[in-house]
């Protein structure tokens, strides 16, 4: 599956990564960046509440194919413009994380 | 590649924004260069997670990277507040991170774990007042 078809698929919102599209292989849900990093597979797609523009350089150094941003939460503009630099795709959802990777695991 | 190549970054400890720049650069040379995505990873996962503790707890720093074919070496310097005792420090979910480094979803207490879990080589020496020392060596696949 791609990007592309997660976005299809889930009804996300694109915010940030332009016209990048990549492989995904999976789902990972969490907060803390130290956990992202060591336990979330590559070619994952990832939710968080978390904003700020750390996560475009987790996204990037964990080889995360895409981040999703759930129930609506406002993403930092600085984050943005970041992820657009490098490349980074963030979709945003009003779901929650949860109704999110329960639509996931049927696909 | 025959000679090795030494990449050194200033960690400016007094912007988050700019948190993860000498890692993710760090990781573009490597993919530029062809390792292996496995090297890559412990070598990314490894020096972010250093990279963020000299800019959530040492004020900044010096991260030097030797790359060469049999292996990666990193050096990270800092003259922060050092470690009083690195056995605690070392153990997962301790930390010593502010309310506010937490809620940017740092803070967890895994960063020197995974510093020394994702790398094949770690050493680290710390003196209160003066700084905190740490090697990391990556081992290329041969």
């Amino acid at each position: 599956m791609t990007t592309k078809d997660l976005e299809k698929a889930l009804g996300l919102v694109k915010i940030a990564g332009g016209d990048t599209v990549k492989e995904v292989s999976g789902m990972y849900i969490c907060d803390l960046l130290s956990l992202v990093m060591s336990k979330a597979r590559q070619n994952c797609a990832w939710i968080t509440v978390q904003t700020n523009i750390n996560i475009v350089a987790v996204a990037h150094l964990a080889d995360i194919s895409c981040i999703i941003i759930p129930e609506g939460i406002a993403v930092d503009n600085n984050t943005i413009v970041k992820a657009n630099d490098e490349g980074i795709l963030i979709y945003q959802s009003q779901k929650t994380s949860y109704e999110l990777a329960v639509e996931f695991s049927k696909l | 590649m025959d000679k090795s190549i030494v990449l050194k970054y200033d960690v400016d400890g007094n912007d988050f924004s700019l948190a993860g720049e000498a890692s993710s650069s760090v990781k573009k040379v490597l993919l530029s260069l062809g390792f292996d995505p496995e090297i890559i990873r412990k070598v990314s996962i490894a020096l972010y997670e250093g990279e963020m503790n000299m800019v959530i707890h040492a004020n900044g720093g010096v991260i030097t990277v030797e790359i060469s074919p049999e292996e990666i070496h990193m050096l990270l310097e800092d003259t922060g507040p050092g470690i009083e005792d690195i056995e605690l420090a070392m153990q997962e979910g301790y930390s010593t991170a502010s309310d506010k480094v937490r809620e940017l979803g740092f803070g967890a207490g895994m960063g020197l774990s995974n510093m020394k879990k994702y790398s094949d080589v770690f050493i680290i020496t710390s003196e209160v007042n003066k700084g905190t020392r740490v090697e990391m060596v990556v081992k290329n696949k041969q």
